[in-house]
């Protein structure tokens, strides 16, 4: 029988009247990986901050080695041998991996360095991690910062490793290297949460699972005796398909179409390096790439929020076939020409949205200048407001609610829904299913899809390879700036994306 | 892990934050924070001078209710401050922190004083004030936008930029005063004082009630402006997120200019009526910090128009209350100890928002009471 690194009893934690955690249970034993599964504010993360000690348990207890231990604090988890890896790095920049490692340890040993970083390299090599200790943070990819986050826990002595979503921001072939660095730590003996909601990687490395849905613990399964369809129950509560829809494109002409386009950051840094592709009506176009590559600038470019050094940005209007140039122009000008083009950006509460005004004043963004007179029209929001909450299904309040307290799913069901109640003829989508549950995922799918089908031009930015090969009809791969490759989704495989991805010289950049 | 760590104790406090509260209950916290605060500010005075708190807030209450005319003096100064805060508002409503509101009343109010000083009683008394009135809010406006435009153009930092603004505005009427003043006391007699020509006249026999007046159509004109207009929209998605505004294409260095112009111009109107409804003259020291006390009010009022007047009655009449204190010769108390009890005052208000939005959760819970509030 293994011994348990760690047990968590009855914990509940809540924040105002939402309870992110009830009575969860958990146990973690030495040498093994852990995956614990559930579907997005489904309180994975806030358990797992309640042993880094960055939140304190309203009620339960946590027992460490068999011990009571109290957590208030990181400095009391680290005690404890508890390492987190959070989803944003917390890094200095211009220090080398080193000086980041060892950047506020207090073990009472002398300032060296050198003896620091020929410690760094054992454990690297201990693991199979791959790391230069002497580069600076700047310089390294996101793969790379990962693995000193990882090294910097390890440095510490930490015996229980928590990674949260640790494969969000990596290709598939990173992806495989941490998961053979993370078996070699099991063997080791160290006990590795992992927090995740892609299944196949739960299934492919994980020993056991635990599943959390709406804060409450499910129940845990050994890994070897389970299947997706049975984890998708138990996170979601009943059978949910897990295909995506696709049709033929029907009626495909030309919308919109982008030449050569290139722009620079302020700092001079090349942020889109001669892209150019074309969006066809009635399909949806896939934009896969690593977070960062350039698919923001892109879409805002179209959108008429990036200013471009070089290139052509053309549309197509339907029917008339005319040609309007995009480029150099406002989101007004652009609306003013009578371009239908709708944008659901990344940052839904902090672009899309305002998130402390209400769903009919959210409405309002896109309308509120129309009509004469200095004085707002809150009749026709006020109608749109009521009529997504009904046909998308809205779980609100009322339509007075400010959309900062709406759920994830909820708040892009509002974004979608305004979006597409400008009936555009080209819809851009930025992660639109970031942060959200499998069944408002699979909504946010549909309402694409019956877009595509209505003769729309979709441009789908996305994270997750998988989801792309399923929905999309065309996929374009950008990394660094570049386009490094176009491919049929209904033949490519996610292998090949990854490898385009990471294609560019440039590699990723923050 | 060999090493065996002791179990340390629950920490004493730990603080979760608060679902939305009802209205009632949060005004009910903020009441109970008022009084608990003249509780302590009053028991704080007893210990340290033996004064008892109901003298206190007796004294307090008589400052500004002890009389008809003390009544009135209270409403006019509340106007004021009502008035200017009303003018930081739009500003702040976008997070522009206009910080310059004291320079730009009394620019607006120089403007006032140079019209009457060069005009005298040449013209009527109507066209005297209008001119005034254009004059002031011109001034006003160019004082404030002046930062609006650094501001949009080139995005610096308007806290500074509007702060500074003053000292040139106390230092311009420094300037006008010692040319118009030949005897070099530095004191500008009421101007027209025998003709009244550009004097707001008392309306009901009563001198104040014109300037109380204005100051509430200025307090409806905004609620409706800030709430009801595309304008006041435009200001609160600026306010609340630049990259939405450029997203739906709203022209955010133009919406900047214009709402910093339209506080610089109420700046410059409450400067004219300090002129023509109050002073008739000026003096380096007329807005009388009032345009930094406005910052607070607006604050304390979360920028609503309507709160506005609950706050800058509250204010006035603690600024008041602690002179009364300060003055009355009876109580042989410091001239600090008012400005004491205001601070305290305020700092609990202040602090009572934390309670609103926070719960405090002792080591000891009570299971039942937090059930009751989940």
């Amino acid at each position: 029988m293994k011994k348990i690194a760690i047990e968590l009893k009855n914990i509940t934690k809540r924040f105002g009247a939402v309870t992110a955690n009830r009575d969860v249970c958990l146990t973690v034993y030495n040498g093994e990986i852990l995956s614990l599964l559930g579907e997005n504010g489904s309180g994975k993360t806030t358990l797992m901050n309640m042993i880094a000690g960055i939140y304190y348990p309203d009620e339960g207890s946590i027992f460490i080695n068999g011990n009571e231990a109290i957590i208030s604090s990181p400095k009391d988890s680290f005690k404890y041998g508890i390492g987190m890896i959070h989803q944003h790095f917390k890094l200095v920049n211009v220090f080398s991996a080193t000086e980041n490692i060892i950047l506020g340890l207090d073990d009472g040993s002398s300032f060296d360095l050198e003896k620091s970083a020929k410690k760094v390299k054992e454990i690297a090599d201990k693991y199979g991690f791959d790391i230069d200790p002497a580069k600076k943070i700047y310089e390294m990819s996101v793969s790379e910062k990962q693995t000193v986050e990882i090294i910097k826990d390890l440095y510490r002595g930490a015996d229980i490793l928590i990674l949260d979503e640790p494969t969000a921001v990596l290709t598939p072939q990173e992806s495989d290297k941490l998961f053979a660095v993370l078996r070699r730590m099991r063997d080791d003996g160290k006990a590795i949460i992992i927090i995740t909601h892609k299944l196949h990687e739960v299934l492919s490395l994980s020993d056991r699972v635990s599943v959390l849905r709406k804060g409450e613990y499910i129940g845990t399964v050994n890994t070897a005796e389970t299947n997706e369809s049975e984890l998708t129950e138990m996170m979601v509560g009943e059978k949910t398909a897990l295909n995506i829809y696709r049709g033929e494109p029907k009626n495909s002409e030309l919308r919109l179409s982008v030449k050569n386009i290139s722009c620079k950051s302020r700092e001079g840094v090349k942020l889109l390096d001669n892209v150019s592709f074309e969006a066809m009506s009635g399909e949806i176009l896939g934009i896969a790439g690593i977070a960062g590559s350039g698919q923001r600038e892109l879409l805002e470019a179209i959108a008429g929020l990036q200013s471009l050094d070089s290139g052509e940005i053309t549309y197509y209007t339907p029917e008339t076939n005319m040609e309007e140039n995009l480029r150099d122009k406002t989101p007004m000008q652009i609306r003013e020409l009578g371009v239908r083009l709708s944008f659901v950006p990344e940052d839904r509460l902090g672009m899309g949205l305002v998130g402390n005004m209400d769903i009919i004043d959210n409405m309002m963004l896109r309308s509120y200048s129309k009509g004469k007179g200095v004085f707002l029209q809150r009749k026709e929001p006020k109608d749109l407001a009521e009529k997504i909450i009904e046909q998308l299904k809205v779980v609100t309040p009322n339509a007075n609610t400010p959309v900062r307290r709406l759920s994830g799913g909820n708040v892009q069901k509002v974004l979608v829904g305004r979006e597409i109640a400008a009936a555009p003829t080209v819809l851009m989508a930025a992660y639109p299913v970031r942060g959200l549950d499998i069944n408002a995922s699979y909504a946010i799918y549909d309402l694409l899809n019956q877009q595509k089908e209505s003769g729309v031009a979709v441009i789908f930015v996305g994270e997750d390879l998988d989801v792309l090969i399923e929905l999309c009809d065309r996929i374009v791969v950008i990394g660094g700036g570049q386009i490094t490759g176009t491919v049929d989704a209904r033949c490519a495989t996610k292998e090949e994306i990854g490898l385009l991805m990471t294609k560019s010289n440039g590699g990723a950049k923050e | 892990m060999s090493n065996q760590i002791k179990a340390s104790h629950e920490p004493l406090i730990h603080v979760t934050k608060r679902d939305a509260m009802v209205w009632w209950k949060s005004w009910l916290i903020r009441i109970i924070a008022v009084i608990a605060a003249m509780m302590v500010g009053t028991a704080f005075t007893w210990i340290l001078t033996g004064v008892s708190p109901i003298e206190i807030v007796k004294t307090m209450f008589e400052g500004s209710f002890g009389t008809e005319r003390k009544i009135w003096i209270f409403l006019k100064d509340s106007a004021m401050l009502l008035g200017i805060s009303l003018a930081v508002t739009p500003a702040f409503k976008m997070r522009f922190w206009n910080t310059g509101a004291e320079g730009q009343v009394l620019i607006g109010a120089l403007a006032s004083v140079t019209c009457m000083f060069y005009l005298g009683d040449k013209l009527s008394n109507v066209v005297t004030l209008l001119i005034m009135l254009a004059a002031s809010i011109v001034a006003g406006a160019i004082w404030a936008g002046v930062a609006g435009f650094f501001k949009a153009k080139w995005n610096t930092n308007e806290t500074l930029f509007t702060l500074m603004m003053n000292y040139v505005a106390m230092q311009l009427v420094a300037f006008c005063i010692m040319k118009w003043v030949p005897s070099g006391s530095m004191v500008l007699s009421p101007l027209n004082s025998t003709t009244q020509t550009g004097w707001l006249p008392s309306v009901f026999g009563q001198k104040y009630l014109l300037n109380i007046a204005i100051v509430l159509v200025i307090t409806v004109i905004m609620f409706v402006y800030l709430k009801f207009s595309k304008h006041g929209y435009e200001i609160s998605v600026v306010g609340e997120s630049e990259n939405t505004a450029r997203y739906i294409g709203i022209n955010v260095k133009k919406v900047i200019l214009r709402t910093v112009i339209i506080s610089g111009a109420l700046c410059g109107i409450m400067g004219w009526l300090y002129v023509a409804g109050l002073d008739h003259s000026i003096e380096t020291g007329t807005v009388g910090g009032n345009g930094f006390t406005a910052i607070m009010v607006s604050w304390l009022a979360k920028f609503h128009p309507l709160f506005m007047v609950v706050a800058s009655l509250l204010i006035c009449f603690l600024q008041i209350g602690s002179g009364a204190l300060a003055s009355n010769p009876s109580l042989k108390l410091n001239s600090s100890l008012g400005d004491i009890i205001t601070g305290i005052i305020i700092l609990f208000i202040i602090g009572s928002e934390f309670f609103i939005r926070y719960k405090v959760n002792f080591r000891k819970k009570h299971k039942e009471e937090a059930n009751k509030n989940a």
